[in-house]
Order: structure tokens, then C-alpha cells, then sequence
């Protein structure tokens, strides 16, 4: 060993060319192992795994893209069913209100109706009672002229000539 | 280490590390003898099957810490190919990963304490950068026949300085092999030797030092290199695995 380091010790053992043949049969052997493991073993098994990570994560994008164009319609469904709903609340609260304006109408009519009733009665009773006041207004001055007639004047006591004179006087 | 601490002496052998010897015995190295060159391309084959095969065992959607880091060197050499040579360069995918795991975790390796770093060799660089020259020349013959040579031929000079460019360009081809591999052998080479030469001197300066004080400075100094050299080994595979795109790319579309 010691002769050997001694004998190559003034150069590279680069340059030792007796090496050479051992050097180059080793890396040859070397070479074709690796290029056979790269070539059956790493670059297909590597390639398949990014190749499956590629397309798992390109399925994964459009399976999202999907759910989310799913939640998009679901939401568009949600408020087109809440804008109906909406609408037919309006539409009811609508036709309530309209029913309830019709009953009251008819109510007020009735009641106007009524109110209108009763007041031409009530005209009608008391042009009655004013007319029966005026009558006996007439029969009692009738009757008490004739009596102070009778009374004072009994020789010209005319029944006809006081009515007469009473109606002559009422009239006036 | 221990023994030169106490001889106190500067007996420093930033090369040694690099002796390529045989693991059993002391005889003489044939071509077949299991060297410690064998020992640690072995050891990278069995940590890149360690991080490549055993960590992405579970094939996992969600990936484990281990199958993420395999997962990332894939892709980042992928992308690297897509981007300098397009789509047509990923027929060669399997070679440049190749290339890329062996230089990546023998340089990695390498920075181990008492490793053989196998990747500081020219012999070693040398033949994948030969291997690599060879394979881009015949791809662009193969794929653009004669056309090929109008690497050479740069259209867009004028006239006059083409042949000239011509020359320089062949030139510049050729040496190709040459700069691929010495790069990345001598990188790993100087970094490997500047950290053995510190602690050559940490090993005088404590026997020299009250109390071994001054073993501070090369500490500090090989813990400086050293994250240095983290950098540059994982860089230089990186160089390395880009400048095979970059010659792969002009043998596909030799028209620039």
C-alpha cells in the first residue's frame, strides 16, 4: 500500500491510467443499473403519481365548480320561491283588504240608508204632530171663543161665524 | 488524522483521496477488481433506489417528505429538458435522469468524510461526457441528416467571416467533451483537496497551539469551503445535466 501512494505520490491519481479500465467498466455497470431503474422504476411510477395528482385535482376543480353552479341554482330557486310567496302575500292582504272595504261600504250604505230612513220618519212625526197641534190649537180657540162669545154675547152666539172668525184670525 | 496530530508535522496528501485502491487485498488493479470506485457508485445506486424507488413506494396523492423530494427532481429536470429542447427532447428523459441521479449523489456522496468522491475522475466524467458527444452527434445526424453541419455554418455572419466561424466553431464542438468533463472532475477535484489541505493544517496547529487554539481557524475555514462545496456539487450536477440539454438541443434544431 505505502510503495503503491509512493509510487503515484509526484502525480494526480487522476492521471493514473492503469485505473482507467476498472474506472470505466464500473461506471459502465454502474450507468446501465441506474438507467434501467430510472427507465423501468422512477420515471413511470413518478409520472403515473403526478399524472393522477393532475387529473384527481383538475376533477376535484369542476366536481367544486359543479357543487358551487348546485348552490348557485339552489339560491337563484330559493329567492324566486320567496319572491312568490312574497307576491301572494301581497295578493292576499290585497283581496282581504278589498272584501273588507266592500263590507264596510255596504255597511255604511245600510247604515246611511237607515240614517236617512229614521230622519224622514221622524220628519213625518213631527209634521204630524205639528199639524195635529194646529188643529187642536183651532178646535180649542173654536170652542173658547164660542164659549167667551156665548158668555158675554149670548144673543149673537154663531157657532159658524166664530169658526169663521178663528180661521180668518189663525190664518193671519 | 490522529497519527499525523501527533507527529506534528505538515504531512499533508490532498490527493490521497482520490487513490482509486482495491477493497479487498493489496494486488493490482485489473478492469474487473471491485475498487473502492465500485464500492461508492454502488452506494449512490443504493441511495438513489433509497430516495427514487423505496420513497415513492406509497404512490401517494398526498406525498410523504421523501416521495416530495423525488418528486421535485423529476420535475425540475423535466421542466429543464421541455425547456431548452422543447417536447422533443423527453424521448431522452431516462438517460439525462440518468446522468443527472448518478452525478447528483456521487458528487453528494462525495462530501462524506472518508468517501471516494467517484465523479472528481476524468476517466469517469470523461466517459460521460464522451458517452453524451457521441449520442448528440448521431442524434443530429439521424434526425436532420446532412443539415446537421449547419451548426457550423452560422447564416446569420456575413458572408466573408463564415468559413472563419466555421473553423472556430468545429473547434469549439470538439472540445465540447473535454470542457463537459474536466468542469465537472476538476470542481470536485479543488474543493475536495482545499478541505483535506485545512485539515492537514488542523492537525499541526493543535499539537502546535496552547490548549490547540489555533485549530479554530481551519475549522472555520473547512466549514466555510464545505458549505461551498455543498453548493458547488449539487451546481455542478446541475451544469453538467443542462449542458447535455443545451448539445442535445443544438443536434434537434440545429438551426439555433
Amino acid at each position: 500500500m505505502e510503495t503503491e501512494v509512493a509510487q503515484h505520490a509526484g502525480g494526480m491519481p487522476q492521471l493514473n491510467f492503469e485505473t482507467f479500465p476498472n474506472q470505466i467498466f464500473w461506471l459502465a455497470v454502474a450507468l446501465v443499473i441506474v438507467f434501467f431503474i430510472v427507465s423501468r422504476l422512477i420515471l413511470p411510477r413518478i409520472g403515473g403519481v403526478l399524472e393522477e395528482r393532475h387529473s384527481m385535482i383538475s376533477g376535484y376543480l369542476s366536481q367544486a365548480s359543479e357543487f358551487r353552479q348546485q348552490a348557485e341554482q339552489a339560491k337563484a330557486d330559493y329567492e324566486a320561491a320567496q319572491a312568490e310567496a312574497r307576491a301572494e302575500a301581497q295578493r292576499i292582504a290585497a283581496e282581504a283588504k278589498a272584501a273588507i272595504q266592500a263590507d264596510l261600504d255596504k255597511a255604511i250604505a245600510k247604515a246611511d240608508a237607515e240614517i236617512a230612513a229614521k230622519t224622514a220618519e221622524s220628519e213625518k212625526a213631527i209634521a204630524e204632530i205639528r199639524a195635529n197641534a194646529v188643529e187642536n190649537v183651532h178646535a180649542v180657540a173654536t170652542a173658547t171663543a164660542a164659549e167667551i162669545v156665548a158668555a158675554l154675547m149670548p144673543s149673537v152666539a154663531d157657532e159658524a161665524a166664530v169658526a169663521k172668525a178663528v180661521n180668518a184670525q189663525m190664518k193671519g | 488524522m490522529a497519527g499525523e496530530a501527533e507527529e506534528a508535522t505538515l504531512n499533508i496528501h490532498p490527493m490521497e483521496q482520490f487513490e482509486v485502491k482495491p477493497l479487498f487485498g493489496d494486488g493490482p488493479i485489473h478492469w474487473y477488481t471491485p475498487t473502492n470506485v465500485t464500492l461508492w457508485l454502488f452506494i449512490a445506486i443504493v441511495a438513489i433506489v433509497l430516495l427514487m424507488v423505496m420513497a415513492t413506494r406509497g404512490r401517494a396523492v398526498v406525498p410523504s417528505r421523501g416521495q416530495s423530494v423525488a418528486e421535485v427532481i423529476y420535475t425540475f429536470v423535466r421542466t429543464m429538458i421541455v425547456d431548452i429542447t422543447g417536447e422533443a427532447g423527453l424521448k431522452y428523459f431516462p438517460y439525462i435522469m440518468t446522468l443527472f441521479l448518478l452525478i447528483l449523489f456521487a458528487n453528494v456522496l462525495g462530501l462524506l468524510p472518508y468517501s471516494f468522491t467517484v465523479t472528481s475522475h476524468v476517466a469517469v466524467t470523461g466517459v460521460l461526457a464522451i458517452l453524451v458527444f457521441t449520442a448528440v452527434t448521431l442524434i443530429g445526424f439521424v434526425v436532420n441528416g446532412t443539415k446537421f453541419l449547419k451548426i457550423f455554418w452560422i447564416s446569420e455572419a456575413p458572408l466573408a467571416l463564415r468559413p472563419i466561424l466555421a473553423v472556430i466553431e468545429i473547434i469549439s464542438y470538439f472540445v465540447r467533451p473535454v470542457s463537459h468533463s474536466i468542469r465537472l472532475a476538476g470542481n470536485m477535484m479543488a474543493g475536495h483537496s482545499v478541505i483535506e489541505v485545512f485539515a492537514g493544517f488542523a492537525a499541526v496547529l493543535v499539537a502546535k497551539t496552547p490548549l490547540g487554539v489555533g485549530l479554530l481557524a481551519p475549522v472555520v475555514a473547512i466549514m466555510a469551503v464545505y458549505g461551498l462545496e455543498v453548493l458547488v456539487v449539487t451546481i455542478q450536477a446541475y451544469v453538467f445535466t443542462i449542458l447535455t440539454c443545451v448539445y442535445l438541443n443544438d443536434a434537434l434544431h440545429p438551426g439555433h
